[in-house]
């Protein structure tokens, strides 16, 4: 490995984090989303400036190839980053039926009451609407 | 009798229909004196809310569109804040005849949920090809789940009495087919009884039930996927669904 090469893993782990850091301090981000994106940084950094760690990784597991232990763990991040993001997508959908529902029901009474208003302003007894 | 015309509340789920609306709305009122009538527009694009308001309807009109799911809980939750014991849902299309909701309201007192069955000896109204399969293979499925032979389980003609409106209004599912399978599912796994009352069905005012094998045959996938998830989840009882809503 060349030093260019090694600066150049090491500049890309970093550029990463930060990134992330600054979009979490900007609050773009909240941190229940960063969370993987900050694991995967990590895992770039430490194997950007200490190579050997990942050939010791790999050999743990018993991957001949040291790089396809980087491939699992990228694919592997991203699969958990887009399963967390369907899964918050149906919450919000949940909510967002719940809210048009409330507006729904909401938009009848305020129909409702308003009916009642003119009635009394019309000058007569305020007659009890049925529903 | 215990079931009331005035403690029930029709639910009439509309999507674009101005064409039909006013006509079944009337029709209702006609038939079954003294209930009301809620139409939920569910995010229509035409006039369907003004042609419910003429014909006498209350309507709640959705932002967006929710789905039939969506539009019955707005129905089930009406009912409840409003004082309403049971709520009956009639197709904004014209294709249930309001006539039927007095044979469902008889069948109340011995039963949580009544649903208006075609197939079963009363009415005109036919399906062919792998669309009966997919209904038959539901029916047999979902029979089993409700103790109780059901011959038409996507039927949307359905009438829910207080217990099963009580666990409906905060667990009415909004997925595909939600509305049909997993409401069964639902009501049956809370221990709410479910029973069968025959009905004519008419054939819809706009448009025909499509035959077409293709699409007959994703509806069979897409119900059995339903069927598998409605049963995958964990069971809510009854006791969650008192739990008044927030």
């Amino acid at each position: 490995m060349t030093a260019a090469s090694y600066i150049f893993g090491v500049l890309s782990a970093l550029l990463t984090l930060v990134v992330v850091i600054e979009m979490l301090r900007r609050r773009r981000l909240r941190e229940r989303h960063a969370i993987w994106w900050l694991i995967a940084g990590t895992l770039a950094l430490v194997v950007g400036v200490f190579p050997n760690t990942l050939v010791w990784a790999a050999g743990i597991v018993g991957i001949a190839i040291p790089l396809n232990l980087v491939f699992f763990v990228s694919v592997a991040v991203l699969f958990f980053v887009c399963i967390q993001h369907s899964a918050e997508l149906t919450v919000l959908e949940a909510k967002t039926r719940t809210l048009a529902e409330t507006s729904a029901l909401l938009e009848m009474r305020i129909g409702v009451l308003e009916a009642r208003i003119r009635e009394s302003e019309k000058g007569h007894s305020p007659g009890s609407e049925a529903h | 009798m215990v079931s009331s015309v005035e403690k029930t509340l029709v639910v009439m789920p509309a999507f674009n229909e101005q064409e039909s609306v006013r006509a079944v709305v009337r029709e209702v009122f006609e038939k079954l004196p003294g209930i009301t009538c809620l139409v939920v527009n569910d995010g229509s694009s035409d006039e369907t809310s003004r042609e419910a308001r003429a014909g006498g309807a209350l309507v709640a009109n959705l932002p967006f569109n929710l789905g039939v799911g969506g539009a019955m809980r707005v129905g089930f939750r009406y009912a409840i804040e409003n004082g309403f014991d049971n709520v009956v849902q009639i197709d904004a299309d014209g294709q249930h005849d309001p006539a039927g909701v007095l044979a469902l309201l008889a069948r109340l007192d011995t039963a949580d949920m009544v649903l208006g069955a075609r197939f079963d000896g009363e009415g005109d109204y036919s399906v062919r090809g792998p669309r009966r399969w997919a209904i038959a293979f539901l029916s047999r499925f979902l029979s089993r789940t409700a103790r109780t032979r059901l011959t038409d389980t996507t039927s949307g003609f359905r009438l829910s009495g207080p217990r099963a409106v009580r666990l409906f209004a905060e667990h009415y599912p909004a997925e595909y087919l939600g509305d049909t399978i997993e409401s069964l599912v639902i009501a049956a796994r809370a221990k709410c009884v479910i029973a069968q009352v025959p009905v004519a069905m008419r054939v819809r005012a706009g448009g025909r039930p499509s035959h077409h094998p293709v699409k007959a045959a994703v509806y069979l996938a897409r119900a059995v996927l339903a069927l598998f998830f409605a049963l995958m989840r964990p069971p809510v009882s009854l006791q969650d669904a008192i739990v008044a809503p927030a």
